[in-house]
């Protein structure tokens, strides 16, 4: 029978396998029996008291035992949520408005902070729920109702109007992705990950699916070694690791730093990487030191449930050249659309539209802004048919690949998390004494810079916005104005902004 | 020491770095910082630091780093 349920990847490799290391932090690990047994007790747990078809958080620190608590809201025909302790409070009361959760599930270290938010549901102890005694006829009696359109997850993304959306993928679209995915970058049960993503995100969705599809295994690589590239190159070696899917910017932490000269990965044969552009010159260096991998471009927004697109990279390019997107997956479709909604021409610039199976179901309680982007196929005038217009502005290049160009809006990518510098001037204009405030990104220096006007100092801006915005959003320049520049129409004149931040750049 | 505060101020305008010796064990700094200390000692300082010298005990506070960049630019 066709799979339908992302659970029976678990279920077949456990037959398999059990007794195999599923997921590690380097010390603490589960083999894939006791992933098993404890997703099926929390599952069963949640079954006996009555929470079904609703979101559950997860909020624990990142740890191999996340993983069975994920899958124990599936269990439970549930959807995961995962928060994390690194997000600001404040983000997390408008994911707490957003989802109105009866249930969230803590490890003893959360389960202290979680005491002080304002949520009045119960909260869960991993260590006590994976000791439920397991339902076999509660679990059969939820799988036996369950579609491979039911939710399995929500992940939250930046908005522009200050309030993240979560957006919601089911069973089937994360099967079309795994499977294409593993076919496109060869993995398998002797695939060892290093899992950099966090848990938080689609993108770990690369390792932990795999993992449990072919009986391979994942460390989860600890945040701290990605400051201290000998010491993470290092223990990549110790755990053999050889796949990767990691941010740009990961990888040139290792690369820029001349590591290569003192330790190279020698394990490491496969090299998938996204979210931003490679530069060519740190390309280069990871192509010296390591000539047999695979290096591969991904590309793909979190609403059409991972990755889109992919690119094997085969061919040298100049240092000024873009790695292209490269071509969809399998069963995925890219339009490219122009202004006048028609398919532009190669060499056109055009938006990127996703076709397929890999669209998720949209924004969690919003259908407003669902509706905005997973569209009618404006070339299909027959039936119904969703796509999802990315907002990135793309072209087909003379050799028929997908050249990323640049986004329609103020969304950036920036360390590999998208952005809305509409969210940061949101959150900037709700202070106290601020008058306006203006986010620009300078692309050369990957910096996020702020320009505010009002009476503030920027040290007590930092602070507060420090509590309301994951660190990633921080601006890295925070520069006062006495007037903010206005276009002729009266809006921010975010050009002349740029033009001066130009000019101080090179009066240095 | 005065550039060193000041690159680190940048980033963090709310820490004391005259006085704090525990910028990493106290998870105050993150991977995104320590690039980008790194790339504004280079610019500001004419200083590579090197991959071996990317280690805890050199980015636990200003002095460190800066006992750092000076032995650097020494050799």
């Amino acid at each position: 029978m066709q799979q339908t349920n992302v659970l029976e990847y678990l279920e077949k490799t456990v037959l398999r396998v059990p007794d195999k290391l599923a997921f590690s932090d380097g010390q603490e690990g589960l083999n894939f029996g006791q992933v098993y047994h404890d997703s099926r007790a929390i599952g069963s747990y949640l079954a006996d008291h009555g929470y079904y078809n609703e979101p559950v958080v997860v909020f624990m620190r990142k740890h191999p035992k996340c993983v069975p608590a994920f899958f124990g809201c599936v269990y439970g025909g549930c959807y995961y949520v995962p928060i994390d302790e690194e997000m600001p409070r404040f983000r997390i009361e408008l994911i707490f408005d957003n989802l109105k959760p009866r249930v969230m599930i803590c490890d003893e270290n959360t389960a202290e902070m979680a005491k002080t938010f304002d949520f009045d549901g119960e909260t869960l102890i991993y260590s006590q729920v994976s000791n439920t005694a397991i339902s076999d006829a509660a679990l059969a009696d939820i799988r036996d109702r369950q579609l491979d359109t039911d939710p399995i997850y929500i992940v939250f993304t930046s908005g522009s109007t200050g309030v993240p959306k979560g957006v919601v993928a089911c069973h089937r679209s994360v099967i079309d992705y795994i499977e294409n995915l593993s076919e496109t970058l060869n993995f398998n049960e002797n695939t060892v990950f290093g899992n950099q993503a966090p848990l938080y995100f689609d993108a770990c969705l690369k390792e932990l699916y795999p993992t449990i599809k072919f009986g391979a295994t994942t460390y989860i690589v600890p945040h701290s070694l990605f400051m201290f590239p000998i010491k993470l190159v290092e223990y990549l070696n110790e755990h053999k690791i050889n796949t990767v899917c990691w941010v740009v910017s990961a990888l040139t932490m290792i690369s820029s730093f001349k590591t290569f000269e003192k330790v190279k990965p020698e394990y490491l044969h496969t090299i998938a990487f996204g979210s931003e552009v490679f530069p060519i010159k740190q390309f280069k260096l990871w192509r010296a030191a390591l000539p047999e991998a695979k290096f591969t471009n991904l590309y793909g927004p979190t609403e059409c449930t991972g990755m889109s697109c992919y690119y094997h990279v085969n061919r040298d390019f100049e240092l000024d050249e873009a790695i292209p997107v490269g071509r969809p997956f399998h069963n995925t479709q890219i339009l490219l659309l122009t202004d006048k909604n028609q398919l532009a021409a190669a060499g056109e610039v055009g938006e990127i539209c996703i076709r397929g199976t890999c669209l998720t179901l949209g924004y969690y309680h919003n259908f407003e802004k669902t509706n905005e982007v997973f569209v009618q196929n404006p070339l299909n005038d027959r039936y119904p048919e969703l796509i999802y217009r990315t907002g990135d502005l793309g072209k087909w290049n003379d050799r028929g690949e997908l050249v990323f160009v640049s986004r329609k809006d103020y969304q950036i990518k920036h360390m590999g998390h998208r952005i809305e510098l509409g969210e940061i001037e949101v959150n900037v204009n709700m202070m106290e004494g601020i008058h306006m405030s203006c986010c620009i990104y300078d692309k050369a220096s990957d910096k996020i810079v702020l320009y505010f006007v009002g009476d503030k100092e920027m040290k007590e801006l930092v602070t507060i916005l420090r509590e309301k915005l994951p660190r990633y959003m921080i601006p890295n320049k925070v520069i006062k104005l006495e007037t903010m520049p206005l276009t002729a129409n009266g809006k921010l004149d975010r050009v002349a902004l740029k033009n001066q931040f130009e000019a101080s750049k090179k009066e240095k | 020491m005065n550039e060193m505060i000041e690159i680190l101020e940048n980033l963090h305008p709310e820490v004391d770095f005259d006085t704090c010796t525990t910028l990493i064990d106290d998870k105050i700094l993150d991977s995104f910082d320590i690039i980008t200390i790194i790339s504004e000692i280079n610019e500001e300082f004419d200083v590579v630091i090197p991959a071996e010298e990317i280690i805890p005990e050199n980015f636990n506070s200003a002095q460190a780093l800066y006992e750092l960049v000076t032995r650097l630019s020494d050799e």
